[in-house]
């Protein structure tokens, strides 16, 4: 964008405001540190000009909106054109609390579901396995047939909602569930909208809810991306997901790098199960966090746009600009949530969002403040629903597209995050790809390395976290919290027990034999998912016959 | 002649919950604290906690929930722990765990409750100020 | 009942309890392992050693199944290193047994190598022991190998299984000869991945260029332990190697050797701590002294070992 000329004038006025203006300064009074970082341990210059990105290129590397390489946003109009979809993540105990706080959000103006699932139901057990016991509705909604599905979702219209659902070993059964139920409100397929998270990669690094080993996962995947590329063309089936990763300790060039990583491994399964690329890639989404470090966030999200459109234009030879666009969802850190001083969370949230927002996200789920020591309660996930809604219309960031573009600084951090996240992806390819660096835990390793020393840096007061190593102040605990009655457990418990005394049962087990059957071969599984939904088998039912066929994956713990 | 008494702690995670972030973290600063972890992965029930607790021989265990089910499991190892006739074994829990149910948590026996935000410091000086060797 | 009775019974608490005493070096360990040392020789070690992520674990996992249908009791000792500069450890080998915590009939224990400079403990050689006395039919030694521990199985196991993976660059090079010569059995895990056969090779040529008469040739196993494959056959090896080994004299062999390097071993541990300790205030005098350069270090020890009654002539 400079031209040698203009270049070498600045490099000269640079060096004489450094020696006639800055180091007279210094001398005097240095810095607060001796050097600054970011949270990638990117090294932060005290000020930023062309000459940090000399090399950039604009049509080649930022391009307009809508265009690719996508940096500068998926869409030529962004938030002029139609504001991010509201979403916020709830569920909680039963069927019938979780379709109240549902109507509650739509009728407050939030614009899509998303849909939280208990820990049980996550991993494919029904609400009377002994494993359940305690955890029945606790992280979410307990859903154990169609039954509590229909429950769920009772009045509200299909057609015009997008659901989110954050379910990904059994995504398979909760989509079938999703398809049926839709069914009975006499919509068809291919009108919903939504996203299934579907993403087990990283369960196996991160999350923990995973059930069956890597391949038969993979091939779960595959099938539903075949799935619904026939019958459902506006749903999201997959959302790979940084999140967790960045939850679980990753900076944010690991966070870009894994999941990415993580989004090459999906689509090379794909194509060899017989897709081809822009049949599926069109409705990959992706999910990331947003932290605190406001313009590391935001080129995160830049470069993370523009890695991924080149490695399908690259790498898989996309044709179809749509299978370039990377689309994504953020919620705001819930680890940087601090238990000290719970009212503080609002202004980390806030600055989250808004890193989420000049990023260019596509739908955006903010944090409540108490989330660091119970579920949000109905108050809380009203302020954090308030603060998109005072970003989205009061604040003018949605008003031009992409504003914090040609700012030297966060042009830099653009690049430097790309360019590190495409070292680390290099070095996971040399492991043999994504799967194979989580079989050797190597993600796990780096990721928890990052944990440590982030937490070691806590403590030693280097980094200041406020409320908790510093401004510290005695308080009362706090009052309000969201409780779960811990008699949803026995109240689903009584529900199955009808449910079997109910269903034909024969019906039951014919589905189960024929799914069984189908997990032999290599045919497509949601067929058969979807009779066994229909017919009223319980998830723990349809997830055993799938384990007795797949066996179940065992983690690998590398400390 | 008296050797090198080392403290031997059991990182568990009871119930479903797959966040081991905290447990992780923990595990590795009790080890650079000169302890030796046994760490037992996820998904463990009471029993598989409490057997192991025995066969290791631990001084201490380390119970990290954020799931919520913390009110159920934590109170199901110590009565586990009684049955075997092994509490005097510290337990100590960890977790997003509301402040209200803390009283209910020490009286079920859990010696201390760790929230977030705590240093792991003040974990390994309450450990080695709790635990006789 | 006292601890020893117990023990016997195999009561796994106590187990527990008196392999914390010897890790701990208390006073009351000798005499434990006096009344329980007549009740020893029974059953059959088994040391699983080899690289890191190799799956030694899943191996040691699938294998004590195998031993439980044959109602066999087992015992599993998983030794991971321990750091030099803490003293700390993490004990992770467990994880990946899990399912083997609510067995009746399976005792583990994880232990550190805690100050033996990359070998093996004293304490672990014991421990082996007291799971013996308490009756079990099978003990599993793990070792990762690293530094000495590889060698030092022997002085456990009676029978040396070594665990490799394709594709760990120079494969067989890498291993060091010593390792080579004391295992009895050559596992080949993740023989799923490309260059398994390749490594089945290369054993095989390092094999037949390394014969040894007195040693019953190694039988190479092919497994992938994560899927629990290849382990009914390694299952009968252990049998087949252990009943040569028996008929042949060879296993009596080893016991004996071992027992013997134990005892050098033990003579010279308490010899050198007799030494130490009669001596620490001289030490304190010579240090000084050699720190001033009054004295070189080599003359300095002469003179304390000449002078055990604490006579120094050289001054």
């Amino acid at each position: 964008m400079y031209d040698k000329e203009s270049l070498s004038k600045l490099s000269e006025h640079k060096q004489n405001w450094e020696k006639n203006v800055l180091n007279k300064v210094l001398n005097k009074k240095p810095e607060r540190k001796e050097k600054f970082f970011t949270g990638s341990n990117i090294e932060i210059n005290g000020v930023y000009t062309g000459l940090d990105i000399q090399e950039l290129d604009y049509s080649k590397d930022l391009g307009f909106p809508g265009e690719y390489p996508y940096t500068r946003g998926v869409y030529p109009t962004m938030y002029r054109g139609r504001l991010w979809t509201m979403r916020q993540y709830a569920g909680f105990g039963t069927a019938e609390e979780s379709n109240k706080r549902y109507k509650y959000l739509l009728s407050q103006g939030q614009t899509g579901l998303s849909v939280a699932f208990d820990l049980p139901t996550q991993i494919g057990y029904d609400s009377d396995h002994p494993l359940s016991r305690g955890e029945v509705g606790k992280v979410g909604v307990a859903i154990d047939s169609l039954k509590d599905m229909e429950i769920l979702f009772e009045g509200i219209p299909l057609d015009k909602v997008s659901t989110s659902m954050t379910i990904n070993a059994p995504a398979a059964i909760l989509l079938a569930m999703y398809i049926a139920i839709a069914e009975k409100q006499g919509i068809t397929p291919d009108k919903l909208s939504g996203t299934i998270q579907n993403d087990i990669l990283k369960e196996y690094i991160a999350r923990g809810t995973y059930i069956f080993p890597p391949e038969q996962s993979m091939r779960l995947i595959t099938d539903i991306f075949e799935f619904c590329s026939e019958h459902m063309p506006k749903w999201n089936t997959i959302s790979i997901s940084g999140y967790h990763i960045r939850e679980a300790g990753a900076t944010a060039v690991q966070e870009v790098a894994f999941t990415l990583a993580n989004g090459i491994a999906y689509v090379e399964a794909a194509i060899k199960a017989g897709l081809s690329v822009d049949d599926f890639a069109p409705r990959l989404s992706f999910f990331f966090n947003a932290h605190n470090d406001l313009f590391e966030e935001v080129a995160k999200f830049r470069a993370a746009r523009r890695l991924w459109a080149k490695i399908m234009k690259e790498r898989f030879k996309a044709q179809d600009p749509k299978s370039m666009m990377l689309r994504f969802h953020t919620q705001t850190a819930g680890s940087t949530l601090t238990a000290q001083q719970p009212d503080n969370n609002i202004v980390r949230v806030t600055i989250q969002a808004l890193a989420a927002v000049l990023g260019g996200t596509q739908s955006l789920h903010t944090n409540s403040r108490d989330e660091a020591l119970a579920l949000p309660s109905e108050d809380s996930v009203r302020i954090a629903l308030r603060t998109q809604q005072i970003i989205a219309h009061e604040s003018g960031v949605a008003d031009t597209i992409d504003p914090l573009a040609g700012s030297y600084y966060v042009e830099f951090l653009t690049n430097t995050i790309e360019q590190k996240a495409k070292e680390y992806i290099d070095k996971i390819e040399t492991l043999g790809g994504a799967p194979k660096a989580i079989e050797k835990g190597y993600i796990q390793q780096e990721i928890q390395n990052s944990a440590y020393s982030y937490q070691m840096e806590v403590e030693q007061g280097k980094r200041i976290v406020v409320g908790v190593n510093k401004f510290k102040i005695e308080e009362d605990p706090p009052k309000g919290l969201l409780k779960v009655d811990p008699s949803v457990g026995k109240l689903q418990e009584e529900k199955i027990k009808q449910l079997k005394a109910t269903r034909d049962n024969l019906q039951v087990s014919k589905a189960l034999q024929e799914l069984k059957k189908c997990a032999e071969t290599d045919k497509n599984l949601m067929p058969p998912i979807i009779k066994c939904v229909r017919a009223y088998c319980t998830l723990g039912e349809i997830c055993d016959a799938l384990r007795a066929v797949f066996g179940e994956y065992k983690a690998p713990i590398n400390l | 002649m008296a050797g090198s008494k080392t403290i031997r702690v059991l990182i568990a995670k009871p119930g479903l919950d797959g966040h081991d972030r905290g447990a992780k973290v923990i595990a590795r600063a009790l080890r650079d604290s000169g302890m030796e972890v046994i760490y037992t992965g996820l998904r463990q029930t009471p029993e598989q906690i409490v057997e192991t607790a025995i066969q290791e021989d631990v001084q201490v265990i380390g119970l990290s929930i954020l799931s919520g089910a913390h009110n159920f499991l934590f109170p199901r190892v110590m009565e586990l722990l009684r049955e075997k006739n092994a509490e005097d074994i510290l337990v100590i829990g960890g977790g997003v765990i509301p402040e209200e149910d803390i009283p209910g948590l020490k009286e079920a026996g859990i010696k201390e409750v760790f929230t977030p935000g705590t240093p792991t410091s003040e974990i390994i000086n309450f450990i080695k100020a709790n635990v006789k060797v | 009942m006292d601890m020893v009775q117990k023990i016997l019974k195999g009561d796994k608490r106590s187990i527990a309890r008196l392999i914390t005493l010897i890790e701990n070096q208390a006073e009351e360990v000798r005499e434990l392992l006096k009344q329980l040392h007549k009740f020893t020789g029974k059953a059959i070690t088994i040391g699983i050693t080899g690289p890191p992520g190799a799956g030694k674990s899943s191996i040691v996992n699938f294998l004590a199944k195998k031993f439980r249908e044959d109602n066999k009791k087992v015992g599993i000792i998983a030794i991971d290193p321990t750091s030099p500069f803490t003293g700390g450890a993490i004990l992770g080998d467990r994880i990946r047994m899990q399912d083997l915590t609510l067995d009746e009939g399976i005792y583990i224990r994880s232990m550190g190598s805690r100050g033996a400079l990359g070998g093996l403990s004293r304490a672990s050689y014991d421990a082996v022991k007291v799971l013996d006395a308490a009756g079990m039919d099978y003990i599993i030694i793990e070792t990762v190998g690293v530094g000495q521990s590889e060698v030092d199985i022997i002085k456990l196991a009676d029978i040396v299984v070594l665990v490799l993976i394709p594709g760990m660059g120079d494969e067989v090079q890498a291993i060091k000869a010593g390792v080579m010569e004391i295992a009895d059995i050559f596992v080949v895990n993740k023989s799923d991945l490309d260059g398994a056969d390749r490594l089945i090779t290369e054993i095989q040529l390092n094999l037949d260029l390394n014969q040894d008469k007195n040693r019953i040739k190694p039988p190479i196993i092919k497994t992938v332990a994560t899927a629990g494959e290849g382990i009914a056959e390694l299952n009968i090896t252990i049998k087949d190697i252990h009943k040569r080994l028996h008929d042949s004299g060879l296993l009596q062999i080893k016991r004996k050797a071992r027992i013997c390097q134990e005892l050098q071993e033990l003579i010279r541990e308490i010899h050198i701590k007799q030494i130490v300790s009669s001596f620490e205030a001289k030490i304190d005098i010579f240090t000084e002294k050699i720190l001033k350069k009054e004295i070189d270090p080599y003359t300095a020890a002469l003179a304390i070992l000449n002078n055990k009654n604490g006579y120094i002539s050289i001054d």
